[in-house]
């Protein structure tokens, strides 16, 4: 491989001043799945490489009724897709997190590598849309934090200004009786990359009507999108499977796939229809399941 | 420049001198001599050289060496125990689970790693684990069958 010099600091702050005073030809090294592959055959050729290996700050995945989730941006994917509460509160989360790759890859990535890295087939991106995400940015004029979906610019570009961190994801309380679900395509069952993503989520009001609905969209832009406008079809009103296939129609025009070795664009916009329907009504049966049982 | 880190390989000690951009895979063929570990593509995609490093199943060459110092890691070299094959290796042979050979040592690490968290796995539940390691000689069947009948010997019954 390429030479690079190499540092492993031992803290935030000491991370954030490493990556200051080495600014140029710098780059973040997390699980390394999607680095290194891109310096052995992807023309990077960093001067610096800074792991975030043994940096506290970025480990941990906690919960908190009233405020919700936050997953260290170091996570790996394993963890993630294993966590009890995850599972249970997060769900589409979990699934976008245990599809990357392979057993080997979620061992080795992290949540914030793949936001980061942001591919616009990234699993973790339409899970972590619906969900509210917000991303925990640290640099040395301290912490801010970014709805994800302003964070994402183009593909394997992102909001990150030089010199600052992805720190951690932090997700809202989950609300009562709420359902969330991920799905993609993929030739491939499992080692593939999405030729479509879609994240949905639901959350239904004591009436049966959906308080709030969320539509996320991967691999079908430049970045993971929302679907505003199939959200809006959806909202305050009663689930139905012609209501579905109507946001479904919405979604499908909010996609702007292009056609690549993976798929056609034409291809791409009907599984988006397809699935997006096909989740919403998964999302909506969770739902109903979740409220069944005692929620928490 | 190169530094000097110590590896702990099959639970012993190798103290190797590595630039920075070395991978794990590259030290433990080249500083600390042990072979088993093969490199197919050299980008996480086939699992040729998958290693066990603290518990998990990773692919060796897209680890940093420097990343793997203080890390317990187990290469298909500390399977064995005093001349005795570990039964997943057993299996293997008696099922002929084994053709060219040369994804072996990370299939039956992705093995090891299956049955250490799940010792009695569902034939799903394996392709699952195996996922990550190609193999283009068996058409896969057989090595399922081995990690199957290993995990069944590893519980105590009969194969």
């Amino acid at each position: 491989m390429k030479r690079f010099d190499y540092a492993a600091p031992a803290s935030l702050r000491e991370a954030i001043d490493t990556l200051r005073q080495r600014a140029d030809g710098v780059r973040l090294l997390a699980g390394g799945t999607d680095l290194l592959p891109q310096i052995k055959e992807g023309g990077l050729w960093p001067s610096h490489v800074v792991s975030l290996r043994r940096v506290p700050e970025l480990r941990g995945i906690s919960f908190d009724p009233s405020t919700g989730l936050r997953v260290g941006a170091a996570e790996l994917l394993s963890d993630v897709a294993a966590h009890e509460v995850v599972s249970r509160h997060y769900q589409a989360l979990a699934e976008g997190a245990g599809i990357v790759g392979s057993v080997q890859t979620r061992n080795m990535g992290t949540i914030g590598g793949n936001v980061c890295n942001a591919a616009p087939s990234a699993d973790t991106a339409p899970p972590l849309l619906v969900f509210d995400a917000a991303v925990v940015i640290a640099s040395r004029d301290g912490e801010r934090q970014l709805p994800l979906s302003e964070f994402f610019l183009g593909p394997g570009r992102t909001a990150l200004a030089p010199g600052e961190i992805a720190v951690a994801l932090e997700l809202p309380p989950p609300a009562e009786r709420s359902g969330s679900v991920y799905q993609r395509h993929t030739p491939r069952k499992i080692m593939d990359i999405a030729v479509v993503g879609v994240a949905c989520r639901l959350v239904l009001a004591p009436d049966e009507s959906m308080a709030e609905a969320r539509i996320a969209l991967g691999a079908v832009a430049p970045t993971s999108i929302r679907c505003p406008d199939a959200e809006a079809l959806l909202q305050g009103r009663a689930p139905s499977v012609a209501l579905f296939e109507q946001a479904a129609d919405a979604a499908r025009e909010a996609s702007s796939p292009i056609t690549d070795v993976r798929g056609s664009a034409e291809f791409r916009r009907e599984l988006v229809r397809v699935m997006t329907a096909r989740c919403l009504a998964i999302a909506a049966e969770r739902a109903r399941l979740l409220s069944e049982r005692t929620c928490r | 420049m190169k530094r000097p880190i110590t590896l702990k390989i099959n639970g012993q000690r190798h103290d190797v001198l590595v630039e920075p951009s070395a991978t794990l895979l590259e030290a433990v063929r080249d500083q600390a001599g042990l072979m088993g570990a093969k490199e197919g593509c050299g980008t996480g995609d086939c699992g040729a050289c998958s290693m066990i490093v603290d518990g998990r199943l990773v692919t060796s060459c897209l680890m940093l060496a420097v990343e793997a110092e203080g890390s317990d890691i187990t290469t298909i070299e500390g399977l064995a125990r005093d001349g005795q094959l570990h039964p997943l290796q057993q299996a293997f042979i008696d099922l002929g689970a084994v053709q060219c050979g040369y994804c072996i040592p990370g299939m039956i690490l992705a093995g090891k790693a299956l049955l250490d968290a799940n010792p009695n796995p569902a034939p799903d539940e394996i392709r699952r684990a195996i996922a990550g390691n190609l193999c283009r000689c068996t058409g896969y069947t057989k090595i399922v069958e081995a990690i199957a009948a290993a995990a069944t010997q590893l519980q105590g019954a009969t194969p």
